[in-house]
């Protein structure tokens, strides 16, 4: 269906390009008077800040690009020139490589909302299943990245992550020779492993387009859980939570400033700062502190396939967490024991990033047993069941009743009220 | 009031996540006691560095270190960062005779070091190194401070933590018995002996003080950027901060006609 756009903007420029391309319409509706639930607490603005901190990534990683050198021989030392030599170099790449770390910090706080008020049951499985795609791209970022300063701990970890693929049987030796692009972590893989941490981030922004995408179709959830039902549960989005967004960035720069200008090193470790060498094994490989739970999931057993599909089952069971959930409640304001049994989750994974931290021996052993039959309980069997046995507390009528003890539309009669569509 | 408790519940996450690896002992080392922390003058946000102490490191670093260690990340225009004067830089790089390309006829050439040169390395490759030092290689020291578990203050236990071995310990050849290091032999002989260098200042050369000197200067030759960091670090902070006053100003304003 062509034709032009009939645009409402005064500004003549403005309103030209709209006529013939309606970008400024189209940002109008969806970030302007895009109807969006009155009531959000601040942990609806880690999507934002995700948003804010992939920018930062990309911006800081072009410059780095201008200066790296993906050469074995060179990289180690290109880095360091970063870091003394170029104008603002040490901001640049510190900046890079905690913003890796906040980035994490900001996703997993922005899936924790999502599974604590249920965002992810119907209408939302699409969205949250890009979600927990845009989880994996970002890990596989980020690992690629963590390779490239070519420390100990860069070489290494390529060497133990890498080698996992090898536990598959048959094919597993295939895909690890293919990842190194030869017999041994070297020129070749660091050279794709380059090649694939600049493309991977552009991937992202066309996934969280498509996450977005998704969410402007089902509009967002709430803390309440239920669904919009009046114009009066909702606000439009420009100026409120432009100006909520715009409080969350800043603490969320605090955060990250006090990282950057203060503790650079505090989440790094000290053997990446140690050239890599493929003759000297370090005493102990560790990941990322943001990959330790799975990383303690992979050691909980004893053998290695299991817990190379453990891993990888821990990531991919949030796919089909919503037919996992059989509650039709959302919001765990409203299921009280859900509400209880969700921390009890939480504490699993924190215990799995302690194990994760520390030698597979002893007590660490046990723990991260427990830990991990607990994760996986979690979304087996508790999930599954409590949706049926757990009664929940009585819903509110609407978003606005509830939040303003007034006003909010007489409810819509029939059980399923849809989305109202504005 | 809910919501902010979730928030600080989930803040609570991920402080626990982030206390994770922190949670890791060290080097899970058997009986290696911990370094005793140390008051650096570049301890701390409003840290910077005691350049007096920086400048009394280089000497020790050049006098005794520099025999068997590199410094291969820095130049000699660098230690501008540790308050000297052009005319001292260039006077300290001149003492030193570094590989300067080729002459006319093709072969290669060595010449007194530029402020523009790197610092000297003590051995043309690693062999040769190695061979010096009874097969063990002296490691680098450009970022050995913050190569190690426990830093600076690690650094300095090392170098002031030569003893006899314990009765029944036993020492393998040429290796030396040291309190802090892991497994305790390490292959490098003690450096530091009293009255070793002769500091211009008047400052006693005690063991400990040569210690705290070197370590100084080793940390700001990992970390040249820090005192700029810091400083700019604070900055942007206060700045954030009244942003974020200002801004939740303006949302309260905004929001007062919703609630
Ligand atoms: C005679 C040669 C020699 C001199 C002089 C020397 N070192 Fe060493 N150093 C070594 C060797 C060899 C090693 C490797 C030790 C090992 O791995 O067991 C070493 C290791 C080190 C280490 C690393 C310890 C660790 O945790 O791995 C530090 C730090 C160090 N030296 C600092 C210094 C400082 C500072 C000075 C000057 C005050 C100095 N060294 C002087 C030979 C020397
Ligand atoms: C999703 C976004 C991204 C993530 C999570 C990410 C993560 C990382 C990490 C963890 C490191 C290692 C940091 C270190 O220890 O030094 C790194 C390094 C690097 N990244 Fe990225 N990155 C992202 C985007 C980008 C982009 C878009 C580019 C290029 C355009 C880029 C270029 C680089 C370069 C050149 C390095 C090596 C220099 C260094 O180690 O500091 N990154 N990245």
């Amino acid at each position: 269906m062509a034709g032009l756009t009939k645009s409402d903007f005064k500004n003549p420029v403005v309103n030209w390009i709209d006529t013939r391309l309606p970008i400024f319409t189209m940002l109008q509706k969806e970030y302007g008077v895009f109807p969006t639930p009155r009531n959000f607490n601040y942990l609806w603005n880690f999507g934002a800040l995700a948003m804010v901190n992939l920018v930062i990534m990309i911006a800081t990683g072009i410059f780095l690009a201008m200066n790296y050198q993906p050469n074995t021989l060179l990289a180690f030392d290109s880095v360091q020139r970063i870091m003394r030599d170029v104008n603002f170099g040490w901001l640049i790449r510190y900046v890079h490589q905690n913003g890796a770390s906040m980035f994490f910090i900001v996703t997993y706080i922005h899936i924790f909302r999502g599974m604590y008020y249920g965002s992810y049951k119907a209408p939302r499985e699409l969205l949250w299943m890009l979600g927990v795609v845009i989880l994996l791209l970002m890990m596989a970022t980020a690992f690629m990245g963590y390779v490239l300063p070519w420390g100990q701990m860069s070489y290494w970890g390529a060497t133990v992550i890498t080698n996992l693929f090898s536990a598959f049987p048959w094919i597993g030796p295939k895909i690890v020779t293919l990842l190194w692009g030869g017999f041994a972590v070297d020129q070749p893989t660091l050279n794709r492993f380059f090649s694939l941490h600049y493309l991977l981030p552009f991937v992202l922004v066309g996934v969280i387009f498509l996450h977005i995408a998704a969410l402007h179709i089902t509009g967002s959830n709430n803390p309440l859980g239920i669904d919009v039902k009046t114009p009066q549960d909702t606000l439009p989005f420009h100026p409120y939570y432009t100006i909520k967004d715009s409080v969350g960035i800043c603490v969320y720069l605090i955060v990250f400033a006090i990282f950057v200008f203060f503790y650079p090193n505090m989440l790094g470790d000290p053997n990446n700062f140690i050239p890599a060498n493929p003759l000297q094994t370090p005493a102990d490989i560790v990941p990322e502190w943001y990959f330790l739970p799975y990383y303690a999931i992979l050691r909980s057993v004893p053998n290695k396939l299991l817990g190379v599909c453990l891993m990888f089952a821990s990531i991919l069971v949030l796919l089909v967490l919503p037919w996992l959930d059989t509650s039709r409640v959302r919001s765990a304001r409203f299921r009280p024991i859900y509400r209880q049994l969700i921390w009890l989750w939480v504490l699993a994974v924190v215990l799995l990033g302690v194990c994760g931290a520390n030698k597979p021996e002893g007590i660490w052993v046990v723990l991260s047993r427990v830990a991990t039959l607990y994760y996986f309980l979690h979304f087996l069997v508790i999930l599954p069941l409590l949706g049926k046995i757990e009664r929940p507390l009585p819903l509110p009528e609407s978003i606005s009743r509830a939040v303003t003890g007034k006003g909010g539309g007489p409810l819509p009669t029939g059980a399923a009220a849809t989305m109202e569509k504005p | 009031m809910r919501a902010l408790r979730t928030l600080l519940a989930a803040g609570t996450m991920a402080a626990a996540l982030l206390a994770a690896p922190a949670l890791t002992p060290a080097t899970a080392e058997e009986n290696v006691p911990t370094p005793p922390p140390q008051n650096w003058s570049f301890n701390g946000i409003f840290g910077s560095y005691d350049l007096a102490a920086a400048q009394r490191g280089l000497q020790v670093y050049a006098e005794v270190c520099s025999n068997c260690h590199s410094l291969n990340l820095l130049h000699y225009r660098d230690l501008a960062g540790i308050g000297l004067t052009p005319a001292q830089v260039k006077a300290f790089a001149s003492q030193f005779t570094v590989p300067q390309g080729l002459d006319d006829q093709g072969n290669p050439k060595d010449g007194p070091a530029t402020p523009a040169d790197k610092f000297r390395s003590p051995f043309p490759n690693e062999k040769a190194a190695r061979a010096a030092n009874n097969g063990a290689l002296p490691p680098d020291l450009s970022l050995i401070v913050n190569a190690r578990e426990g830093h600076a203050d690690y650094i300095d236990a090392i170098l002031n933590g030569y003893a006899d071995p314990p009765a029944g310990f036993k020492m393998q050849d040429g290796m030396n018995y040291n309190k802090y290091f892991p497994g305790h032999q390490i292959a490098m002989p003690q450096p530091l002996h009293d009255g070793q260098v002769t500091y211009t200042d008047g400052t006693p050369t005690n063991i400990s003080q040569m210690a705290h000197d070197v370590v100084t200067f080793l940390e700001w030759a990992a970390n040249p950027e820090m005192v700029e960091r810091k400083q700019m670090g604070i900055r942007v902070v206060l700045f954030l901060v009244f942003m974020t006053g200002l801004t939740y100003a303006v949302k309260r304003k905004i929001w007062s006609n919703v609630h």
